[in-house]
């Protein structure tokens, strides 16, 4: 019994090891590929093709630098409106809402994320984009008209309807990280500061600042999500390279341009170019999910130590 | 300000219902039998999703059969032997792997698959899947295990089982409903994948049952009718949605129920 | 508890087993049949991709086909002309199909030697999007490049009233509607506007996947995507093959021609911009009928071509492409007129009949 023990435990050992390593074998296989691949471009045009703000395929010129702003700029535009709502969401849940409510509205904050890419374009292209055009868009300029932000014409297709669509689709994912976190901090800190006198709301502050490093991740983990989504983005945001001012005018992400541009790209050159901004996409989202996690992991371990 | 945060949260949950009761206002009306049942025609010409539905069907079943197996055995090899540096260094790139865009991971299995087999396929469609699906299963059922009370397991041990058994005998068991509940929601994350389906599995209009030729999938096809310019193929893609979302959310909705947790 | 901790245990264990096997038994079993395998009941399946310029014909095509010839499954995928070349090229389709035809260059690089088979022929039209304005819009080579360069940025510009004097354009601004994607339709479109702009020549130049002018309008993909971009958008003018405009009821504009008029794109106008070069086609049947001579000829006009490789590796696919190809080049004209796609002259068909008997697998002529 004990020989077999000892084998089966080599053996069950050898499998699950086996499985396990696989996780690393097609991160590394994803970045090896690619950086092979990339390899022509990356020799070609060095570290520029980071900074090139033209991107013309038929004349061989290759500049990442648009796609890196429209990535960029409609992530960050998607956590500007999604990080005030996910954060009032994850208060009313953990601190405020009693259970009976709590339960169910958790409940359908986090289907929001069950919802397809591909279905939040669609919704996009329909619903979305006339809205825009018809009544946010006019409404936007004829208030803030005079910054540049909001000059332009309104098409109803650009960086703001990706950079909402894209709000919605991290909403969830940061409510669930910072109610986690929120959880996380130990009642007693909650109950000490009642007990000194302060309000709920301020009881709800000193909570927030406790946690502070943990939302930050959930922060940067929305982020990481933004800037690698794919389809809800090509299908609204007009797929034009170009870096505007206008929140109205159509850009171009990196993902969308790999969705879009990939599968047709015979030139070796070109192949190579789309498989280092891909490299590039890939590399962004691996270092902003590590920081995420040590951001969180932070708070969870901190505060598990204190419970 | 506990009406402003109670604002947030209804206006989200107010935005989920629009959707989803838009979808299924839009979709309902164009769903029928023939509808569920056909394959895509010439435009004017009706036509349906049948092929698609069975695409979809089919390269999740295989990222399934694929995606789950590694995925549990390496979430059980992180529960119960990934306390050291190379357990983190798994439970880190796992992490980071959930992350990575699932466009990269479809030109990975482009280059990987596509390229030496000559030709688009299912199976390249549902490795892509499988892919994604590992380290969200390794991840969810490495905490349905760490659940599991080490009472539990340190009673087993006590009496001379092997650690295999105990993993194997009580473990397990003990996480499977857990387990059970992160594959089920990892099957319906996939089941809305459209960008790793673009270069691997491309579409088909034909009812297909073999993994190495072209596969449609409801989310490409949806993606095609709807960025396509005839009204009929929009009434298409919104019928397609409602399927699509239906399926996934009665899933989710089962699942979290049935099982009062959440992940 | 014991009880039922023991069956779902064997439950798990069960579901690993059969789906390793499963798994297994799934990759490898299909991994080893490779390309080419016939689907159930003995029929052949091929895979075309590429152009979505003649789509709906092709889809048309196939479907008709397929219910003359039940034995042969062919599937086609509008993945634009630069795709259908790669797949070619990659060989990931049995047959490839663009507007644009190959480069030199990249025939060079293919695997064997390519045929360009025309179908049909196809006009690439302007539509647009602008309520109230009844009577189709008129533009000249000159116009359309100025608005896609950025010069033309108004609907009311001077530039655009001397052409439409009957014409009440608004005070709006025009969103040009381009493809993202590389397109055999953007190459026949910027082929005339290199033509007939000087401008568009040095700035632009002729493409399958232009650089356009940063900020000068979106991008959408296919000509689906571009059409249903300009549906979608008050205000925006795209270009797309004529059937697209048509099933949509869109507007499409005049365009002036060499000779001075502003046609309308027709079957008639399309065939007559091909008749003119019949006589000079090229023995690969490579060409352009862009800016074409005669009064009556539509400029934006263009052949579209299926991509093949001559000497087909497996005979019995290689019989079906040659069958399928013969009969879109012939019967399969008939359906081009209701998809407004203009026929292919009769001088033409024996052009491409002659190409068609050329194709071999294993040195043997495939058709007989």
């Amino acid at each position: 019994m004990a020989q077999t023990g000892a084998l089966g435990d080599k053996i069950f050992r050898a499998v699950l090891l086996l499985a396990a390593t696989s996780i690393l074998l097609i991160v590394a296989g994803i970045f090896v590929m690619m950086v092979q691949n990339a390899m022509p471009t990356i020799g070609r045009f060095g570290i520029g093709f980071l900074f090139g703000s033209e991107w013309k395929p038929a004349q061989e010129e290759f500049g990442a630098l648009p796609f890196i702003y429209g990535t960029l700029v409609s992530s960050v535009l998607a956590l500007i409106i999604s990080v005030p709502i996910s954060l009032g969401i994850a208060i009313f849940l953990v601190e405020q809402a009693p259970k009976g409510i709590a339960k169910p509205i958790a409940f359908m904050v986090e289907l929001l994320a069950a919802i397809p890419s591909v279905v939040y374009g669609l919704w996009g292209i329909f619903v979305l984009a006339p809205f825009i055009r018809e009544y946010l868009g006019p409404v936007l300029q004829g208030y803030l008209g005079f910054i540049p932000l909001f000059q332009g014409r309104v098409t109803g297709i650009g960086m703001l309807t990706g950079g909402i669509i894209l709000a919605l689709m991290i909403t969830p994912i940061i409510t669930a990280v910072v109610r986690d976190v929120l959880e996380a901090v130990p009642t007693t800190q909650r109950e000490a500061a009642l007990a000194l006198g302060a309000t709920k709301w301020e009881t709800t502050t000193i909570v927030l600042g406790n946690a502070a490093s943990g939302i930050a991740g959930a922060v940067v983990l929305g982020l990481g999500r933004a800037i690698g989504e794919t389809m809800a983005v090509t299908m609204v945001i007009g797929n034009s390279p170009q870096i505007s001012a206008s929140l109205f005018e159509p850009a171009n992400t990196i993902a969308s341009l790999l969705a879009a541009n990939f599968a047709e790209a015979t030139d070796r050159t070109y192949l190579s170019a789309l498989i280092e901004i891909g490299l590039v996409l890939f590399l962004v989202t691996f270092v902003v999910n590590a920081f995420a996690k040590i951001l969180v992991m932070g708070v969870a371990s901190r505060n598990g130590k204190a419970a | 300000m506990t009406s402003l945060t109670a604002i947030c949260a209804a206006f989200v949950t107010g935005l989920l219902l629009l959707i989803i009761g838009y979808i299924a206002i839009r979709g309902f009306s164009s769903i029928n039998f023939q509808f569920l049942t056909d394959t895509p025609k010439p435009v004017g010409e009706g036509g349906g999703i049948g092929n698609s539905i069975l695409g979809s069907a089919m390269m999740t079943l295989l990222a399934a059969v694929i995606g789950l197996p590694v995925g549990i055995a390496a979430g059980v090899y992180l529960a119960e032997y990934g306390r050291n540096w190379y357990g983190n260094t798994i439970r880190f790139v796992a992490d980071t792997l959930i992350g990575i865009p699932s466009i990269i991971i479809g030109i990975f299995i482009y280059t990987l698959v596509v390229l030496p087999m000559g030709r688009q396929s299912g199976l390249a469609g549902g490795l892509a899947l499988a892919v994604i699906m590992i380290p969200i299963v390794a991840r969810t059922t490495e905490e349905m295990i760490k659940l599991v009370p080490s009472s539990m397991r340190e009673g087993a041990l006590a009496l001379g089982a092997p650690q295999w058994r105990v993993s194997w005998n009580i473990v397990l068991p003990a996480a499977a409903s857990g387990i059970a509940t992160g594959a089920m929601l990892a099957i319906a994350r996939v089941t809305g994948e459209t960008a790793p389906l673009l270069f691997t599995a491309l579409n088909s209009r034909f009812y297909n049952y073999y993994l190495d030729q072209p596969m449609s999938s409801l989310t490409v096809q949806i993606f095609n009718y709807a960025t396509g310019p005839f009204e009929v193929e929009h009434a298409m893609a919104w019928a397609a949605t409602l399927i699509l979302v239906g399926t996934i959310l009665i899933i989710n909705v089962l699942v979290r129920t049935v099982t009062k947790r959440r992940y | 508890m014991n009880g039922t901790m023991f069956r779902s245990q064997n439950l798990i264990a069960l579901f690993l087993i059969a789906s390793v096997i499963l798994s297994f038994g799934c990759s490898g079993q299909k991994l080893g049949e490779g390309p080419g395998t016939t689907a159930p009941g003995g029929s052949l399946q091929l895979q075309g991709s590429g152009a979505s310029f003649p789509k709906p014909i092709y889809e048309k095509w196939v479907s008709e086909f397929g219910k003359a010839n039940p034995n042969i499954r062919i599937d086609y995928q509008a993945t634009g002309s630069g795709a259908g070349q790669k797949a070619l090229l990659a060989k990931t389709a049995d047959f490839g199909a663009s507007d644009d035809p190959m480069s030199d260059e990249d025939l060079k690089s293919a695997g064997g030697e390519v045929l360009h088979i025309p179908t049909v022929l196809g006009a690439v039209v302007l539509t647009y999007n602008l309520e109230g304005v009844k009577e189709p819009l008129k533009l000249t080579g000159q116009t359309i490049s100025d608005i896609y360069l950025g010069n033309i940025k108004k609907w009311n510009d001077e530039r655009l009233k001397k052409d439409n004097p009957n014409l009440t354009l608004p005070d709006a601004d025009i969103l040009p509607v381009y493809r993202a994607d590389s397109s055999g339709t953007s190459a026949v479109f910027t082929d005339f506007l290199s033509k007939t702009s000087p401008d568009w020549k040095t700035k632009v130049g002729m493409n399958k996947q232009p650089s356009w002018i940063t900020g000068v309008g979106v991008g959408a993909k296919g000509n689906d995507g571009v059409m249903g971009q300009v549906k979608q958008t008050p205000n925006a003018i795209g270009y797309v093959e004529l059937t697209f405009a048509k099933a949509n009821s869109l507007p499409t504009a005049l365009v002036k021609n060499k000779a001075g008029q502003f046609v309308e794109a027709s079957l008639e106008s399309v065939a007559a911009a091909a008749a003119g070069s019949v006589a000079s086609m090229p023995d690969d049947l490579r060409t352009q009928i862009t800016d074409a001579d005669g009064a009556a000829a539509y400029p934006i006009a263009s052949y579209t071509y299926i991509l093949v490789y001559k000497e087909q590796a497996d005979a019995a696919k290689g019989k079906a492409i040659v069958d399928f190809l013969w009969w879109a080049t012939h019967e399969g004209e008939k359906f081009a007129k209701d998809l407004h796609y203009a026929p292919l002259p009769a001088e033409v068909v024996k052009k491409v009949e002659s190409k068609i008997n050329s194709m071999t697998a294993g040195g043997k002529a495939l058709r007989q």
